[in-house]
C-alpha cells in the first residue's frame, strides 16, 4: 500500500503547474460553496439572513440558532431540539454498519477463496440488490416487518439497513479479497487451517483499508437515510426524520439560520467521518474495490 | 423462533424507546404540527387529555403538507401497527375509511350532540356510511386577499370588490413599479388560486359541477376557458423569481411592502401576525374578489384509527371529545389562524379577520356555497385532485393556452377518474 | 485408520458446508427483500390497487395507462437527459481532478476531503443551501449584482426548459469528488514502471494519458459508470429538495414519478409498473456489465 506515497511518473512545466494549482482551489471553492452558505447562515439572526445577502458573512455573529437547533427547536409537540434523536440515530446506525459489514466480509471470503459451482450468479444476484429503489420496498417490507414484530422499533431499522447494505459491502470485499493471493489461503488449509481460523488470521489482518471503506460508505447511507426512519421508526425515530420535522414544516414563520444549523449538527458525524477517515478512504479503494 | 424474536424485539424496543412507554390508555397520535404555532395549539390538547391521565405519544413527520406522514401512515397500517389518531385531510379519511381501518365515534359523538354544530360540508369528511370517524379540529378557507395596507393606501387603491377591479388594482400596483402579486410557484399554490379563480368566472354552482361532480363538460366548456384566461392575467402580475418559492416567503413580500396582493389561504394570516402586523391596520384580508358569500374550505380532521384494545378506545373517545369541546376549538384555531369546526364557538378571542371567517363560514354553511377546496384534496379524491394540478400548473407555467389547458383538464380528469 | 479417515470425511465435508453456510443468511435475506419484493411489485402492477396493495388482476392496463401519461414521458426524457449529462461530467471531472491531484500537488491532504465531503451530506441537508444559491432573487445572481457585475444572469432554476440543468449541477457536485477518490486510487495503483518506459520512449504527457494510462483505468471506469447510474436512476432526494419536480412538473424523473403515484396520488398500480420499467432499465444497463465482469474473473 505503500504506492500512496509514490510519485507519479509525470513530469510538468512551471506554466502548467501554476494552471493546475488554479484549478484545483477553483473546483475547491465549487466544492465549499454551499458548506459555506450553510454555516454563514446558520451564524445570522434571522432578520439579516431574510433582509441581506445569503452569500455575507454574518455581521452580528450569533451562536443561538445552534443552541435552539440542538436543545430548543420544535420537532413535535415538545421542543426538544435534535438532542434526543441523535441516540436513535447511533443505537441504529452502529449495529447496522457492524453487522453489514462483517457478513460482507465473509461472504466477500467465501466468494473468492471458497469458491463453488455457480458462485459468480450468487454474486450477480447480490450485486444486484445495490440497485433497488427504496420506495418500492415499503410497503411489503412493512408487511414483514409487521410479522416479525419489528416495526417501529430500532431492530427493525437495523435489519432493513442490514438488508440494503450486505450488496455493496460483499461487493467491496469480494473485490478485495479477490487481490488477495489465493495462494497463501491454500497453504493454510494444508496446514489444517479451518474455515474461521485462516479468516481470522490471515484475511482479516490485511483488511484494514477496505474496511474504511465500506464502513464510510454504510455509516454514510445508513445516517443519511429517512424514509426508512420516517416509515419504520416508530417511536425511536433517528435524527433525519427529526431534521426534516425542523426543516419542512408547512406553516409558521422559517428559521432558516436554525434550520441551517440543525441540517449541518445531524451532517456532523457523517462529516467527520469522512474527514477523519478520508486518506484511507482513497487508500481503501486503491486497495481493491476500482481494480475491478 | 418468531415468539422468542419479538419478545427480543419488544423488549429491546422498550429499553430503546426514547422514554415513552406505550400504556393502555395513552393516544399516539400521528401528525404534521411541527411549527412552533402549531405545536403550541396541539399543546392544548395534549394539556388538557393529560388532566384526565391520558398520555400524549407524540409521532411527527412533517413535508409535503402531510405526503410524508402520509407515507408513513401506510408502512404502520401495513405492518399492523396503526397509531391511534392521525392528522388527516379531505378524502383520505374517507379513503382509510373504505379500506375499513378506521374506529367508531359514534357513541361520543351522540353524546356531544356534533351532528347539530359541526356544518354539513365538513360532516361529509367525518362521517362515512353515516358512522363518525374523525374530529374536525379546524376550518381553513383558501379564497382570502392578504393585501399590505400601506400600499394600497398610498396608491388611492380601494379594497376591491369585482373581478374587474381587482385587475385594475393589481395594474396599479404594477405601474407604481412595485410586485403586484406576490405568488410562489408550486403546484399546490397555483392550484390554491384557481379555486378561487374558477368561481370568480364561473360563480359557486359551476365550481361545483367542475369539480366535485366533476362533469367533464363542465371541465372542457367555456366557462373554464375563462377560468384559464383569468389566471394568464393574475401570471402576468407575478415577479420573474416566482418559481419555487415557499408560501410564506410571497407572504413576506407583502409583509415587507415588495408586493402589494397575496393569494392565499388564511393559514397566511400567522405570518403577518408573527410579523407583528395588525388586521385591518397594516394588512388587509377579504375574500378574492368575485368569491363573496362562497367559502372554499380544507378542514384537518383527526381520523380515529381501530384500536382493539378497551382502555385506548376510551383514550380515543376522550380525546375525540377534547377536540370537540369549544375551550379547545377556540384555543387552537386563534393560534392557527383558521377557524373553529364548530359554529357555536365563541368569537371572543378572535382578531378581526377570524371574526369576519367565522361569520362567512357560518353564512355559506347556510347557503350551500361551503365547498371543499379543489386545490386541498376537499373537492375529490387524490389522483383526480393530482391529475388537475398537473394541468393547472402547467398551464401557469405557460406550457398549454387557456383552450388547450381546459381540453387538458377534462382530459386528466377523466383520465384519472 | 478408519477411524480417522471418516473423521477426515466428516472435516473435509464440513469444511465444504461452511462457506455455504455462511452465505446463506444473506442470500436468504436477498431471495426474500430483494427478489420476493421485485416479484411482489411485477404483480402489484397488474392489479388495480389504489391506496393499498389489492389483488385484483387487471392485466396491463396501467401500462397502457402509464405509456398515455405525458407526465410519465416528461419524467423518462428528463431521466436520459439527467444522466447521460451527469455520468459524462462526473466523469471528466473525476478523471481531471484526480490527474491533477496526481501531481505531487501540495496540499493534496487538505482538497481532497474538501472535493469528497458532499458525498457525506444527504440532499435532506444541502437541498436548500443549493435552492438559495441557484435562486436568482437571492443567489449567486444577486451576489454578482451586489458586487457590480450587473449583467450576470443565472436564472435557470425558474426556466421550465433550463431547470432540468441545474438538477445536474448539484448532483455533480455531490458525487464528482467520489468519482475522483475513484480515479486518484485507479492512478495511483497504476505501476510507474510502464509511465516512466514510455516516457524514455519519448510520449508526452498527452499522450502518455491517453495511450497508456486511460486505458488503465479500465475498471475505474467501469465502477465509476455503474454507480453514477445507479444513483442517476434512484435520484429522488435531490429533486424533492431542489426544485419539487418544478416549475410545474418540468424537473420530474422516473423515481419522484413512482413515489408521487403510489403514495401521494393513491395509484398504487401504476405507481408499481412505473416501478417495474425503471427496475428493467437498470437490469438492461446491469446485466452486461455484470456478464462482462464475472466471465473475465471465471
Amino acid at each position: 500500500m505503500s504506492v500512496a506515497t509514490q510519485d507519479t511518473a509525470v513530469s510538468t512545466g512551471r506554466v502548467t503547474r501554476t494552471f493546475i494549482y488554479l484549478l484545483l482551489i477553483l473546483f475547491a471553492l465549487f466544492y465549499l460553496m454551499p458548506l459555506f452558505v450553510m454555516v454563514a447562515n446558520s451564524l445570522k439572526p434571522l432578520p439579516e439572513i431574510t433582509g441581506g445577502n445569503m452569500m455575507a458573512l454574518p455581521q452580528d455573529w450569533t451562536i443561538e440558532p445552534w443552541l435552539q437547533a440542538w436543545s430548543s427547536a420544535q420537532i413535535g409537540v415538545e421542543p426538544t431540539g435534535l438532542k434526543p434523536y441523535f441516540l436513535n440515530s447511533v443505537l441504529m446506525v452502529v449495529p447496522a454498519v457492524a453487522i453489514s459489514t462483517v457478513l460482507g466480509a465473509l461472504n466477500g471470503y467465501v466468494l473468492t477463496k471458497w469458491r463453488f459451482r455457480g458462485d459468480s450468479i450468487l454474486f450477480g444476484l447480490m450485486l444486484f440488490s445495490c440497485f433497488i429503489p427504496f420506495q418500492i420496498v415499503l410497503i411489503p417490507m412493512a408487511m414483514i416487518l409487521g410479522k416479525l414484530g419489528l416495526a417501529g422499533s430500532i431492530p427493525g431499522l437495523v435489519l432493513v439497513h442490514v438488508v440494503y447494505g450486505v450488496g455493496f459491502t460483499t461487493l467491496y470485499y469480494r473485490n478485495y479479497y479477490a487481490a488477495f493471493p489465493t495462494e497463501l489461503v491454500r497453504a493454510a488449509m494444508i496446514d489444517g487451517a479451518g474455515f474461521f481460523r485462516i479468516f481470522w488470521r490471515i484475511m482479516l489482518p490485511v483488511s484494514g483499508p477496505i474496511t474504511v471503506v465500506s464502513v464510510i460508505w454504510q455509516f454514510t447511507n445508513i445516517w443519511n437515510d429517512f424514509l426508512f426512519g420516517a416509515s419504520f421508526g416508530g417511536q425511536s425515530q433517528p435524527m433525519t426524520v427529526a431534521l426534516n420535522n425542523l426543516v419542512q414544516s408547512s406553516t409558521g414563520v422559517k428559521e432558516y439560520n436554525v434550520h441551517f444549523a440543525g441540517a449541518i449538527l445531524a451532517a456532523l458525524p457523517t462529516l467527520l467521518v469522512y474527514i477523519v477517515a478520508g486518506r484511507y478512504f482513497v487508500r481503501g479503494l486503491m486497495a481493491g474495490s476500482v481494480k475491478g | 423462533m418468531i415468539n422468542k424474536t419479538t419478545g427480543i424485539a419488544t423488549a429491546f424496543a422498550v429499553l430503546m424507546s426514547t422514554g415513552s412507554v406505550l400504556h393502555a390508555a395513552d393516544v399516539e397520535v400521528l401528525h404534521w404540527w411541527t411549527s412552533g404555532g402549531e405545536a403550541a395549539a396541539l399543546n392544548v390538547l395534549k394539556e388538557d387529555l393529560a388532566s384526565q391521565d391520558i398520555g400524549w405519544v407524540d409521532m411527527p413527520v412533517a413535508g409535503g403538507g402531510g405526503e410524508a406522514a402520509m407515507t408513513t401512515l401506510r408502512a404502520r397500517v401495513t405492518a399492523g401497527d396503526p397509531p391511534t389518531a392521525v392528522q388527516m385531510l379531505g378524502f383520505d379519511i374517507q379513503d382509510w375509511a373504505e379500506q375499513g381501518a378506521l374506529g367508531n365515534l359514534n357513541d361520543v359523538a351522540e353524546a356531544e350532540g356534533w351532528a347539530d354544530v359541526v356544518p354539513e360540508a365538513l360532516q361529509a369528511f367525518s362521517k362515512y356510511d353515516g358512522n363518525w370517524i374523525a374530529a374536525p379540529v379546524n376550518v381553513h378557507s383558501t379564497n382570502w386577499v392578504w393585501a399590505n395596507k400601506a400600499i394600497l393606501d398610498e396608491l388611492g387603491i380601494a379594497q376591491p370588490t369585482t373581478w374587474q377591479e381587482f385587475v385594475a388594482a393589481l395594474q396599479a400596483v404594477q405601474d407604481s413599479g412595485k410586485v403586484a402579486l406576490g405568488h410562489g410557484g408550486q403546484a399546490w399554490q397555483d392550484a390554491t388560486i384557481f379555486d378561487g379563480v374558477v368561481i370568480t368566472a364561473g360563480g359557486p354552482e359551476f365550481y361545483k359541477q367542475a369539480f366535485i361532480d366533476l362533469d367533464i363538460d363542465a371541465l372542457g366548456s367555456e366557462t373554464m376557458v375563462e377560468a384559464f384566461n383569468r389566471m394568464d392575467t393574475l401570471r402576468g402580475f407575478v415577479d420573474d423569481n416566482f418559481s419555487g418559492r415557499d408560501w410564506n416567503l410571497a407572504s413576506a413580500m407583502v409583509i415587507n411592502g415588495e408586493a402589494a396582493f397575496q393569494l392565499m389561504g388564511d393559514w397566511a394570516k400567522g405570518e403577518f401576525l408573527n410579523a407583528g402586523k395588525v388586521p385591518g391596520e397594516d394588512f388587509l384580508c377579504f375574500r378574492m374578489p368575485g368569491t363573496e358569500g362562497s367559502v372554499t374550505f380544507n378542514s384537518d380532521q383527526f381520523a380515529m384509527f381501530d384500536v382493539s384494545d378497551d382502555d385506548a378506545k376510551a383514550a380515543q373517545a376522550a380525546m375525540a371529545a377534547s377536540i370537540m369541546s369549544p375551550t379547545f376549538q377556540s384555543a387552537f384555531n386563534v393560534v392557527k389562524g383558521s377557524v373553529p369546526a364548530r359554529t357555536d364557538v365563541p368569537d371572543t378571542d378572535f382578531d378581526d379577520c377570524g371574526k369576519k371567517g367565522m361569520v362567512e363560514l357560518a353564512e355559506a354553511a347556510e347557503a350551500g356555497t361551503l365547498m371543499g377546496s379543489m386545490a386541498h384534496g376537499h373537492a375529490n379524491r387524490a389522483a383526480v385532485k393530482n391529475a388537475i394540478y398537473d394541468v393547472v400548473t402547467a398551464h401557469f407555467n405557460g406550457e398549454y393556452d387557456a383552450e388547450t389547458a381546459a381540453e387538458e383538464l377534462a382530459n386528466a380528469v377523466e383520465g384519472a377518474m | 485408520m478408519a477411524n480417522s479417515n471418516t473423521q477426515a470425511d466428516f472435516r473435509t465435508r464440513l469444511q465444504d458446508w461452511i462457506p455455504k453456510l455462511v452465505l446463506s443468511p444473506s442470500l436468504a435475506a436477498m431471495l426474500v427483500f430483494v427478489y420476493g419484493f421485485i416479484a411482489f411489485t411485477v404483480y402489484l402492477s397488474f392489479t388495480g390497487s389504489k391506496m393499498l396493495p389489492k389483488y385484483d388482476w387487471i392485466g396491463f392496463e396501467n401500462y397502457a395507462r402509464l405509456w398515455g401519461l405525458s407526465h410519465w414521458w416528461t419524467a423518462i426524457t428528463n431521466l436520459g437527459i439527467f444522466a447521460f449529462l451527469y455520468i459524462t461530467i462526473c466523469t471528466i471531472i473525476g478523471l481531471g481532478l484526480a490527474i491533477f491531484l496526481d501531481q505531487k500537488i501540495r496540499g493534496e491532504g487538505m482538497l481532497r476531503p474538501i472535493y469528497l465531503y458532499p458525498m457525506a451530506l444527504s440532499f435532506i441537508v444541502t437541498g436548500t443551501a443549493w435552492k438559495w444559491i441557484m435562486d436568482p432573487g437571492i443567489g449567486i445572481e444577486n451576489t454578482m449584482h451586489l458586487w457590480g457585475w450587473e449583467s450576470f444572469e443565472f436564472g435557470w432554476i425558474k426556466d421550465r426548459d433550463m431547470a432540468i440543468y441545474t438538477v445536474v449541477i448539484a448532483a455533480v457536485w455531490q458525487t464528482s469528488g467520489f468519482v475522483m477518490a475513484m480515479f486518484l486510487a485507479g492512478l495511483r495503483g497504476i505501476d510507474n514502471e510502464i509511465l516512466k518506459a514510455a516516457q524514455i520512449d519519448g510520449a508526452s504527457n498527452w499522450n502518455l494519458y491517453r495511450r497508456i494510462v486511460i486505458p488503465l483505468l479500465r475498471p475505474a471506469f467501469l465502477s465509476a459508470f455503474v454507480i453514477l447510474s445507479h444513483l442517476a436512476v434512484k435520484s429522488y432526494d435531490l429533486i424533492i429538495a431542489l426544485t419539487g419536480g418544478g416549475p410545474g412538473r418540468a424537473t420530474e424523473l422516473p423515481a419522484t414519478f413512482m413515489y408521487s403515484y403510489t403514495f401521494t396520488r393513491n395509484s398504487m398500480g401504476i405507481g408499481a409498473a412505473s416501478a417495474v420499467i425503471m427496475l428493467m432499465t437498470i437490469a438492461a444497463i446491469m446485466t452486461p456489465y455484470l456478464y462482462a465482469e464475472l466471465k473475465e474473473k471465471a
